[in-house]
């Protein structure tokens, strides 16, 4: 007589499709049981031969979105039950967790092309892919508590729904034609009788714009093909050069862009997140403007199969907002706000709950740009030797997402945007009640930026908890060791951190920093040579300004005159001299901006952030001998060497490669120097500049045979931050 | 002449005869108070009406370049305790006036201020009634320094306080903003910028008794000067509980000044104003408000840049020219960089 077994299984198990999984497992192997969600996971009892190999395939054969983080099992007592049966949830707290949002699966791709009752149909899903978080009004994640709660299910959807055979078995977004959200087309407020679809494809084919309501937003879409479609999007957003996002079906994929296998796996993840891929050049500039890369994403929900498979082409879908403004969500909010910018709208009747842009992504070297849609509420596991406490961290003001610690987990928030806008500062607001309420969260601790003036150091002040002020590269670079699970003790590190701006405790403005440390603190053990930042903020907007006094450190005053002679280049001396609003800084990101100023590039001002650094990188040839730093991280002889190059006539492209050659290695070198002399363990890289892939890449190779930490799944950007600020503040707050 | 000497020395601030020189001639002279006391003996027939309120303010005044075009410090010490009165709903009556005096400091330039304060002070209908005078050594204080207290009445039924400010509300402003913050960078020399900018610095006095006059249902006044319009909106909006939103495309801004904002990366919204205030009154009173201001110099730049909402309380926003809000906050110090 064979004994029972309870197996415990721990990680993203519910909601998943994990227990009519286990069901069809056992009733494959010949086992009987029962099993039931609660707050630890999934519970199962299970009796009968080989429960080994039933407990490997629960790891092995997990369904689509599931992640199993442990299988245990122990002994059992008690008689074998007849069947195996599926129970309700137990305890309290049980559904604690919702998925991140999933694009459509193969299954449910080819259900809406096929005859049948889905045939067409833009809202079909089931337990492996479709709508979860972006829905989410409130846990448990049960249908009433979505925004499908509005639409009860007819019979033949319940059928489906309560039937353990069927891949809907408890998707809780289930719907079809006869019980499920609507599609329709309007144009200036009236809804057009007809197919929505084949009306939108006629719009788009005209060469005009179609706001379509999404998964976690509007977009705005157009043919990318179509230059005056292109012009027509730019002018009505005020965006003159800013990537836009690209859509389209994997075979029109490979027409536009060079994708390697990894590239296609990462379009193929559930997540569907934008791409960054190396483009083939054949759409019109306008799409990227002087970018080498595009970014692209597949369909992601039925009603884009549905329009990309009418369409036929390559669609541009860039976020359906006013400018600087967070992505529209609602019917009315899309009228009032869109209707200067689209010529129709494909909307439908399903509400978005929740607020959720594209992620945005890299293959190689794998990163994440921005962590919105598809990968929250992932959470992070903590790194060993953390204390159990919860915190909350606000992160920073640019790249605006927050960080909740509990249960030896970080769940690192959804991308809310530039806080300086208003609605993204609501968004934020509404973004620290909501995750508190769903993951109930009672932080004994919070964690902000050194800057007092980021709305987010000023909403962790006032929720009146023990504060720690967290330095943003020390930040960086925490972040960078947790997602690396680095132990608390695992002994300090050497942290190359290549980022914009952040305060440092000495009121300077650091930002091109080699920091000497761990979680609980750090030494400053390199920088770049300070310079002016004359005009603060205007000269992150005015690449030609940090130019200017970078040129003048070099003794290169005369070519600062020449290349800038239409701009104020006296009163920016003079700014430096007086120091009038010219704080110091030793801001790696001002130092491309400085060298891309000095190439032309977006000299006079960026139209987005990044723009100009971007097409440094998009400029770049192949690797090669960088130019000089001295002593002291030191860019004059840089700039004296590229000084030389422009006279020369070198072409930009080597002109950027050696910039970034020799910027990786003039930071590499003092790193290996401290990993050789044992002070360090490991070289971790950081800061927003590492979203660079040519400097990551010149930075791995300057570190060859040194141990390495990169950010892979959390941003190296500010929308990794409160990770960071986070960890800090468990590591500072537990002695 | 008794005063012959050409600088203030310490001696001039010595208690005897050199220092009586200086006040008699420097000082009293011009600002002729009224009587020999050490204090100043008031008739206070004003504020026996009654309902009416004692209103008493104080403000110091340090300000580099010492003069610049459109006034200076004197100007500024007059101007600064008059509009505090004035913004309360009080006509400014009687000032104080103490001076911290750097040895070294050259007595045709006190002259010259205390021309300015005394011309002020007649503008305003203030008397300056007493003061004092104080000499510190070389390098204690740059040349000059300035407090002025002052004490103004509060007319029966003149009830102004932003506790009166309610969602609706017009937000008006009386002139062009930052003017004065950008003429005092200009005037730095050594910032190499050339342009033609002079302060705003004026009493806001009669301006604030017209406005009183034509909208009686006028809610709350403040003076925008140090940290700007931004400041003193977030203040108001704090205090009274509303949010505030203002026009971007309805904002009185000089091309000059806002080109010297471009040039040394400030925003104007933070710029310091000394002839400048912001008014919350009932929206349908805005027209009639309006023309009262336009209709005197001080306000003849007068414009409605916004309104306050029911909340969220306290927060500032300027809507952009493409539709946008932007935050605008109480910055803690300075304008620090925020991109990272
Ligand atoms: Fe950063
Ligand atoms: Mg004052
Ligand atoms: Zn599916
Ligand atoms: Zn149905």
């Amino acid at each position: 007589m064979s004994a029972g077994q309870f197996i415990r299984v721990r990680g993203q198990v519910q909601g998943v499709g994990f227990r009519p999984f286990v069901w069809q497992l056992a009733r494959e192997m010949g086992l009987t049981g029962r099993v039931w969600n609660d707050p630890g996971g999934v519970g199962i009892e299970v009796w009968g031969e080989d429960i080994d190999a039933f407990a490997a395939a629960l790891r092995a054969r997990a369904p689509l979105l599931a992640r199993v983080d442990a299988v245990e099992a122990g002994p059992l007592d008690g008689p074998a039950p007849p069947g195996f049966a599926i129970l309700e949830s137990r305890g309290q707290g049980a559904e604690t967790r919702v998925t991140p949002d999933a694009a459509t699966c193969p299954d449910c791709a080819a259900e809406i092309r096929s005859p049948g009752r889905r045939q067409g149909y833009a809202f079909t899903n089931c337990t492996h892919c479709g709508p979860r978080f972006s829905i989410l009004r409130c846990l448990p994640y049960d249908r009433a508590q979505t925004t499908m709660a509005a639409f009860p299910m007819c019979p033949d959807c319940r059928a489906d729904y309560e039937n353990p055979a069927d891949r809907r078995f408890h998707a809780q977004p289930v719907a079809c034609p006869a019980c499920g959200p609507r599609l329709w087309y309007e144009v200036a407020g009236d809804k057009k009788p007809g197919d929505p679809v084949a009306q939108a494809v006629a719009e788009l084919r005209r060469g005009g714009v179609v706001a379509v309501k999404g998964l976690g937003g509007f977009h705005l879409a157009c043919d990318a093909a179509n230059p005056q479609a292109l012009a027509l999007l730019r002018a009505r957003k005020h965006r003159p050069a800013k990537p836009f996002a690209l859509m389209a079906a994997e075979a029109a994929l490979h027409g536009i862009a060079a994708l390697t296998p990894a590239d296609l796996a990462l379009l193929r993840d559930p997540a569907a997140p934008v791409v960054l891929v190396a483009s083939r050049a054949v759409l019109p500039d306008a799409v990227a403007p002087g970018m080498a890369c595009l970014g692209v994403m597949l369909p992601y929900t039925p009603l884009h199969h549905l329009l990309l498979h009418a369409f036929g082409g390559v669609l541009v879908m860039t976020s359906g907002n006013l400018s600087g403004e967070p992505q529209v969500v609602g019917n009315a909010e899309a009228r009032d706000k869109l209707a200067a910018f689209a010529d129709g709208f494909l909307m439908h009747d399903r509400d978005i709950a929740r607020r959720l842009d594209d992620s945005v992504e890299r293959a190689a070297p794998p990163m994440v740009l921005r962590r919105a849609r598809g990968r929250v509420p992932g959470v992070l596991p903590l790194p060993p030797g953390f204390p159990d406490r919860q915190v909350l961290a606000t992160g920073g003001q640019m790249k605006g997402a927050i960080c909740l610690v509990k249960n030896g987990q970080a769940l690192l928030g959804h991308h809310l945007g530039d806080l300086t806008d208003a609605l993204s500062v609501d968004e934020f607001h509404k973004a620290l009640v909501d995750y508190a309420a769903l993951f109930d969260h009672r932080p004994t601790l919070a964690a902000c930026d050194l800057h007092p003036d980021f709305v987010a150091t000023r909403a962790a002040q006032a929720t009146g908890l023990p504060l720690v002020r967290v330095q943003h590269h020390h930040a960086h670079l925490a972040a960078c060791l947790g997602e690396n699970l680095w132990p608390l003790e695992g002994g300090p590190v050497a942290g190359i951190v290549l980022d914009g701006l952040g305060l440092g405790p000495d009121g300077t403005v650091w930002g091109g920093e080699l920091l000497l440390g761990d979680y609980t603190g750090f030494d400053r053990a390199a920088h770049l040579r300070p310079a002016a930042l004359p005009g603060g903020d205007a000269a992150s907007r005015q690449p030609w300004r940090n130019a200017v006094m970078r040129l003048d450190q070099a003794g290169l005053a005369p070519l600062a005159d020449r290349l800038f002679a239409g701009q104020p280049v006296a009163a920016l001396r003079a700014m430096a001299a007086g120091g009038v609003n010219a704080p110091l800084s030793s801001s790696a990101g001002r130092l491309f901006d400085a060298v891309a100023a000095c190439l032309g590039l977006a000299a006079a001002a960026q139209s987005h952030e990044g723009e100009a650094a971007m097409r440094l990188e998009a400029l770049a040839g192949p690797p090669g001998q960088g130019y000089p730093f001295g002593p002291g991280l030191d860019p004059a002889p840089m700039f004296r060497a590229l000084a030389q190059d422009l006279a020369d006539g070198v072409p930009p492209a080597t002109i950027s490669a050696r910039f970034h050659d020799g910027l990786a290695a003039a930071f590499a070198a003092p790193a290996r120097d401290l990993v050789a002399q044992g002070r360090a363990w490991a070289v971790a890289l950081s800061g927003g500049c590492l979203q660079n892939a040519r400097l990551h890449h010149a930075l791995l190779a300057a570190l060859d045979g040194v141990p390495v930490l990169t950010h892979r799944t959390t941003p190296a950007n500010d929308g990794g931050l409160a990770f960071g600020q986070a960890l800090v503040a468990l590591a500072q707050g537990a002695g | 002449m008794a005063l012959r000497d050409t600088h203030v020395t310490l001696a001039h601030g010595g208690g005897g005869r050199a220092m009586r020189d200086l006040i008699d001639e420097v000082f009293t002279a011009v600002f002729q108070p009224p009587g020999t006391e050490d204090q100043a003996r008031l008739m206070t027939a004003a504020l026996q009406e009654p309902g009416a309120r004692l209103a008493f303010t104080t403000d110091s005044f340090v300000v580099t370049p010492l003069e610049f075009p459109g006034g200076d410090i004197g100007t500024l010490a007059v101007c600064g305790t008059v509009n505090d009165l004035a913004v309360g709903g009080a006509r400014p009556l009687w000032l104080s006036a103490a001076f911290i005096i750097e040895e070294g400091c050259e007595i045709a330039l006190l002259r010259r201020i205390v021309a300015s304060m005394a011309a002020e002070a007649a503008k305003a209908g203030v008397r300056i009634v007493t003061g004092d005078t104080k000499v510190v050594e070389r390098g204690k204080a740059d040349r000059v320094f300035i407090t002025t207290a002052g004490v103004g009445v509060i007319p029966a039924g003149v009830e102004l306080g932003v506790a009166q400010i309610r969602p609706g509300d017009a937000v008006i402003v009386n002139g062009v903003l930052g003017d004065h913050g950008a003429a005092i960078l200009a005037a730095r020399g050594d910032l190499a910028l050339s342009v033609d900018l002079a302060s705003d610095c004026a009493g806001l006095g009669h301006l604030m008794q017209a406005a009183l006059a034509a909208a009686p249902g006028l809610h709350a006044a403040r003076d925008c000067t140090r940290g700007g319009l931004a400041s003193a909106l977030n203040e108001m909006a704090a205090e009274a509980g509303v949010a505030v939103e203002i026009d971007e495309t309805r904002l009185p801004l000089r091309p000059e000044v806002v080109g010297v904002c471009e040039i040394l990366g400030l925003d104007p919204l933070y710029l310091a104003n000394e002839g400048r205030l912001v008014l919350f009154c009932p929206e349908d009173q805005a027209p009639g408000l309006l023309a009262a201001l336009r209709s005197l110099p001080e306000g003849a730049g007068a414009v409605q840049i916004g309104r306050a909402l029911p909340g969220p309380a306290g927060r500032v926003t300027l809507r952009t020219a493409f539709g946008g809000a932007r935050i605008v906050d109480m910055l803690v110090g300075e304008q620090l960089p925020r991109i990272c």
